[in-house]
């Protein structure tokens, strides 16, 4: 048997990275810094933004649509890994900003003066003036990098090791990632957890070391990261689900006893997915904040995640490009309708607003996905394809294996 | 020649009720046994307690040559000791082809990275065409489990079994729902099984045990009641009074 190459067995993930290519492509040509400026450099910002969140669906998607886990607290990693990255960027601009504001004075600060300042100017917003321990990496970009994949990592590793273990299953391991991340924003929300409570972290946009570059350049480099490590994650994923390990994956959504008594550790597969999907959240929340300019803890309250596993059901669950399709879909609609520019709907003496009424569309558009097409936006595709599974059923007619079946052979 | 599985001594109470009574079973490596009995005289759970699902209150259950306890076990990892398991039910992954569903049963590192570096090879792809064969579906190994009818799906369990290459082989009511023809098939494949491992048959068609033609366990009330050939167990007044006589 010759084996065809990973990307011939998976023509639809070429398709994924052609279209990702012109997207790219194309709004750099429309933006401000290096195109016909048609695009404003906010556009470009949303649509950067738009690729992480697909991002973190395809790594839901690995989760719920081929784990079988629903987890409804991908978004805390989200947010993690953009507090991680919020640290450095906070720290290091506030480093530059408050040297130069010490470099007036007639004695050149100590390093602990500067470290001092730092403090004061980041911390002096919740009444502090000790750097928290959990800054103890935030001079170094490096470091930071590291942890944007080691603290979801190991939370995801820890918190899976527990709830796995205790085969802890299907509505129960839901409300519990769901607890984890309230717990976790709550805690966040304090004063004294060290991250600026309530207020987040800010300033995000203005990255350190690239005062002279502008925010229209800024917006396409960081739209350029956001497409490569999609296209990057992408390939990973389509590549995991796509052997063995796949259909292991997808034999414990079906069947997870079954599994077992196959002889496979249920367990350590399913801690291999979450930790990685955790950690892929984690690199797109790491990209996504730099370019929304903020991050406070309202971001990680469950209801981010509750929309993003709505995403993913309606792009359609179990097929990645699905994910990535209703996270790009519904977000940008998302962001039309309530931003208040979609047209009301004049109606003989109501008015629908749609920043009023986009939520309940939205969840209405959930339900009806739910009953009438499971496989979301990517069925679709699949019956294009001719993926759908013929309707088979009724008895063999003839004694031969291949013969017809009863309702096949009316139709 | 020395016993494969050893049970001694288990008892298991489920809120009171005892399923199992200080039951004791014995097997050899290379043996067929059917294990009969009414409803309720604990054929289930003593799969359950085999097969890691359930754990006994007391006794002992001891593998293979070393008398190793699988009491301490997980599923996964008795399984991974050479014992398989058929379900009553067919279960098997209806979202993936027959050859998928073969390629996972076969015998291979189970771990997540083992899984993870493993590649088809020309072996593997021979192997899960013979198991095809062997099972009669080598005309549908493209097509999805779940659009098999319900004796293919029991074959297709079958093979994956033997993919498996289990030492000691559980098989739960193998002839419920099948045609005459289908049951004959059965049990030749599982006389033919038997001839290099031990498979224990657990069955209420007393027919359907007859054609086996091995040695027989009747359960009752979560004990044995009796052991011997068929005709013996038969002519045993209490199996007569509690099983057979209704």
């Amino acid at each position: 048997m010759t084996r065809k190459p990973f990307i011939l067995q998976n023509p639809s993930v070429l398709i994924v990275l052609a279209v990702l290519a012109v997207f790219t492509l194309a709004v750099t040509l429309l933006s401000q810094a290096y195109g016909t400026g048609a695009l404003p450099t906010s556009t470009v910002k949303v649509l950067g933004k738009t690729l992480c969140l697909a991002l973190a669906a395809v790594a839901m998607d690995l989760v719920w649509g081929y784990l079988g886990i629903l987890s409804l607290g991908q978004m805390a990693f989200f947010a993690l890994g953009g507090y991680m990255i919020g640290q450095w960027l906070m720290y290091a601009r506030t480093e530059v900003i408050v040297a130069e504001a010490l470099a007036q004075n007639p004695i050149p600060p100590t390093p602990q003066e500067l470290r001092d300042g730092v403090t004061n100017q980041i911390f002096g917003v919740v009444g502090s003036a000790d750097l928290p321990l959990v800054w103890s990496f935030a001079h170094s970009l490096s470091l930071q990098l590291m942890l944007v994949l080691a603290v979801p990592g190991l939370l995801a590793l820890v918190f899976g090791w527990l709830a796995f273990r205790s085969r802890v299953n299907g509505v129960y391991l839901s409300i519990l990632t769901q607890a984890m991340t309230l717990a976790l924003a709550l805690w966040l929300f304090q004063n004294d957890s060290g991250f600026r409570g309530n207020n987040g972290l800010s300033g995000l946009q203005n990255i350190p070391g690239l005062d002279d570059v502008s925010q229209a350049r800024l917006s396409v480099w960081f739209l350029w990261a956001s497409a490569g490590t999609l296209g990057l994650f992408y390939v990973l994923a389509a590549w995991l689900v796509s052997g063995k390990f796949g259909s292991v994956i997808r034999a414990i959504r079906d069947d997870e006893t079954r599994v077992r008594f196959l002889g496979y550790p249920v367990e350590g597969f399913k801690l291999v997915v979450f930790t990685l999907a955790a950690m892929i959240t984690a690199v797109a929340g790491a990209l996504y904040y730099p370019q929304a300019g903020i991050i406070n803890p309202a971001e990680m309250m469950p209801i981010a995640s509750i929309y993003l596993a709505v995403w993913v059901a309606i792009g359609g669950r179990g097929r990645l490009y699905g994910a990535v399709i209703g996270a790009v879909v519904v977000s940008l609609l998302s962001s039309w309708f309530t931003g208040g520019r979609a047209p009301s709907v004049h109606l003989p003496g109501y008015v629908v607003n749609w920043v009023d009424w986009w939520q309940v569309a939205l969840g209405l558009s959930f339900v009806l996905v739910t009953l009438f097409a499971p496989k979301g936006i990517a069925g679709i595709f699949d019956r294009i394809g001719g993926l759908a599974r013929p309707r088979r059923h009724g008895r063999d007619l003839g004694p031969d294996q291949g013969a017809l079946q009863e309702r096949e052979a009316k139709a | 020649m020395s016993a494969l599985l050893e049970v001694s001594g288990i008892s298991k109470t489920f809120d009171g009720f005892k399923a199992i009574n200080n039951l004791s079973f014995t097997i050899n490596a290379v043996e067929l046994r059917a294990v009969i009995g009414p409803n309720g005289a604990g054929k289930t759970t003593f799969m359950d307690i085999v097969t890691g699902k359930t754990r006994p209150d007391v006794g002992e259950v001891r593998w293979g040559a070393t008398s190793k306890s699988l009491l301490k076990m997980n599923e996964a990892q008795i399984a991974r000791e050479g014992i398989g398991r058929k379900f009553q039910r067919p279960t098997v992954f209806e979202d993936q082809t027959v050859a998928d569903n073969l390629t996972m049963a076969l015998k291979a590192a189970r771990g997540p990275f083992a899984v993870l570096a493993w590649r088809a090879s020309a072996a593997s792809a021979r192997r899960v065409a013979e198991l095809a064969a062997e099972v009669g579906l080598s005309d549908h190994t493209h097509r999805k489990a779940g659009e098999l009818s319900h004796g293919q799906k029991q074959w297709l369990e079958i093979g994956m079994l033997l993919a498996q290459e289990p030492r000691l082989l559980l098989v739960d009511e193998p002839a419920a729902g099948m045609t005459l023809a289908e049951r004959e098939q059965t049990t030749a494949l599982l006389c033919r099984l038997a001839e290099n491992r031990a498979v224990v048959v657990v069955e209420h068609d007393m027919d359907f045990v007859r054609r086996l033609n091995c040695k027989v366990t009747v359960l009752h009330q979560g004990s044995v009641l009796a052991e011997g050939s068929l005709d013996h167990v038969t002519r045993n007044p209490d199996v007569i009074d509690v099983y057979l006589g209704r």
